[in-house]
């Protein structure tokens, strides 16, 4: 399996890609010596342009390259903790609507299908405006909007797993239905549920960063969204202090993207290139 | 209907007394105003007769009052919707057709340079933040071309009728209907490229070949009818981001739809309007996904005789 994942070139580009954004946000403090709120030189610097501002000064004269390094931080943790928290969320629900059927399917089943129908960004936004918008509510509210899919694909693979004929022995050997569940069944669903995730967290990057940009942000945590919605007005004279926190988005999610293909053909290599939406 | 009492409850749970808040705006935040304004706008009544009245308003169209804008919510929205659905729709129609143009085009040249090509940009523009792209969109074509305005719904007091009005609008929709297709395109030109590679395997295509039919025929007559389906599936279920999109993308082009009232009332703290812009939302996804069981039945006429 490995071997298949390290012959997919676009697959490794994107673990080197991501590994780059990783050492930037967890040394951000050691690279730059100014912190992303402290004014260091006039505002509107552009990039290139002065020794030590690679990027360039923001609105406040505040060191892009160093922002962009720290919003590197917020992208990744914020899309790390809302996507474990959704699978928590969806990975229960979803084992037990296929687990159990019925009226558990029935009825776990209709309340995915509720969240499911709400526009999702639009919900986030509205449960950020109400809890305030600290990092927690934001990961929470992403984690709220993004689990339905996670049920349903769990719901599927559990679904097909129970009907194998090790949960039969399993079933005659006498363990307990939920230890059976538990310990034999969801083991088997793993890899699809892996392959999702690593999705997912490129999405909820994107989510991220589309709240920060409405202004929904934390306003103690500097973020690539925020970045470019505070540059929207100045975008006229000074269009690189919103066009590189946007390439470090698409930079972070592409890698984030190829690795879960990477992962999907890898892992269901009967599966592969199919379609991933 | 859920819906409307999840977001009442929601709404209510958010910090911040819009009562407080007016007051505040008007400057002057005494107590005895504040209770006039609660008064007035029914705010000191007990929480489920409220939640009632709210529901009781909805089946008759009414979604409350915005305190901020001093016009009734549905008065708002009605004036704003048709800029939404405009953009919406269109994005929707531009997304779906060329992305299906597309994946069938990466499909039929498999392995070659133009469908590796095609498939990169799909990856690169389904990585892309929307409402980055719309800003650069905006900055290239808008800012140093000067192709095409880059804020508004039309030109503002240039007082034009009839048709000039149309080509004047559909010059202002350009982009932003682009922006928001751009990465719905992405989406479903992967999904039909895979769909088409896979019904591609099946045996009546064998059969097809077999009595001799060109490659064109196959792909357009046999492949490309059944390999179809779950991309029109998919485009129902992604309506909702479609409509969440909307917002961003009315954002950053100023454009007078539901979304960019939503942004507006964010700030604002004005509960009724976000409420009633996120139900409208909600029945626009209804909507979508009625249109694509429409498109369902043309593309799959099996389906209409089930009915």
């Amino acid at each position: 399996m490995w071997n298949r994942f390290r012959s997919n070139i676009g697959a490794m580009v994107g673990v080197l890609l991501l590994l780059a954004v990783i050492l930037i946000a967890i040394f951000a403090p050691l690279l730059f010596a100014h912190s992303p709120w402290q004014m260091v030189q006039r505002p509107f610097l552009p990039p290139f342009s002065m020794d030590g501002l690679p990027l360039g000064t923001d609105t406040l004269g505040r060191d892009v390259a160093s922002q962009l390094a720290y919003g590197a931080r917020v992208s990744l943790l914020v899309g790390l903790v809302s996507t474990l928290v959704a699978l928590l969320i969806g990975v229960p629900l979803g084992a037990l609507a296929g687990f159990y059927g019925g009226y558990v399917d029935e009825g776990a089943m209709r309340f995915t299908e509720f969240f499911q129908t709400i526009p999702n960004f639009a919900l986030a936004i509205v449960l950020v405006a109400i809890f305030e918008p600290t990092l927690a509510s934001i990961t929470l509210a992403i984690a709220i909007v993004s689990w339905p899919p996670v049920a349903r694909l769990v719901r599927a693979e559990v679904m097909s797993v129970r009907k194998r004929e090790f949960v039969d022995a399993a079933t005659l050997a006498g363990l307990s239905k939920p230890r059976i569940l538990v310990r034999q069944v969801l083991p088997n669903t793993v890899s699809p549920i892996i392959v999702m995730a690593s999705l997912m967290v490129a999405t909820a990057i994107l989510l991220e960063s589309s709240l920060s940009f409405l202004g929904l942000g934390d306003p103690n945590a500097m973020s690539w969204g925020y970045m470019i919605g505070a540059a929207r007005t100045v975008i006229r004279s000074s269009w690189w202090l919103s066009f590189f926190p946007g390439i470090a988005i698409v930079i972070t999610v592409l890698a984030l993207n190829l690795i879960g293909e990477g992962l999907n053909d890898a892992l269901n290599p009967h599966l592969s290139r199919k379609g991933k939406a | 209907m859920a819906i409307a009492v999840l977001n009442f409850f929601l709404l209510h749970a958010a910090p911040g007394d819009p009562a407080v808040v007016l007051a505040g705006e008007a400057g002057a935040a005494d107590e005895q105003m504040i209770a006039q304004l609660r008064e007035r706008f029914g705010l000191d009544q007990p929480l489920y007769v409220q939640l009632g009245k709210y529901i009781a308003g909805i089946v008759q169209l009414d979604l409350g009052y915005s305190f901020r804008q001093g016009a009734p919510v549905i008065d708002l929205i009605a004036e704003r919707l048709p800029a939404t659905l405009l953009l919406t729709l269109t994005a929707f129609v531009i997304s779906l057709s060329a992305g299906i143009a597309l994946g069938v085009a990466a499909a039929a040249r498999v392995g070659k340079v133009s469908d590796s090509l095609l498939t990169t940009l799909a990856l690169l523009f389904y990585a892309t933040p929307l409402y980055w792209l719309a800003l650069m969109a905006v900055l290239v074509f808008s800012v140093w071309l000067g192709w095409l305005p880059g804020f508004g719904y039309e030109t503002v007091g240039a007082g034009y009728g009839g048709f000039a009005r149309a080509w004047d609008i559909l010059k202002h929709l350009i982009l932003p209907a682009l922006t928001l297709g751009l990465f719905f395109m992405a989406v479903y030109m992967r999904m039909t490229r895979a769909s088409m590679l896979e019904v591609s395997t099946a045996d009546f295509v064998k059969t097809a070949k077999a009595k001799g039919l060109s490659g064109a025929v196959i792909r357009r007559r046999h492949i490309l009818r059944n390999a179809i389906l779950p991309v029109v599936t998919l485009a129902g279920l992604q309506a909702g981001q479609l409509v969440g999109g909307a917002v961003l993308t009315e954002t950053v082009f100023a454009w007078p739809g539901i979304g960019r009232l939503m942004f507006e009332s964010l700030a604002a703290r004005d509960y009724n309007t976000i409420l009633g812009v996120f139900l409208v939302s909600a029945a626009m996804v209804i909507l979508f996904n009625i249109v694509t069981d429409i498109v369902y039945r043309i593309v799959d006429p099996r389906i209409g005789a089930k009915v």
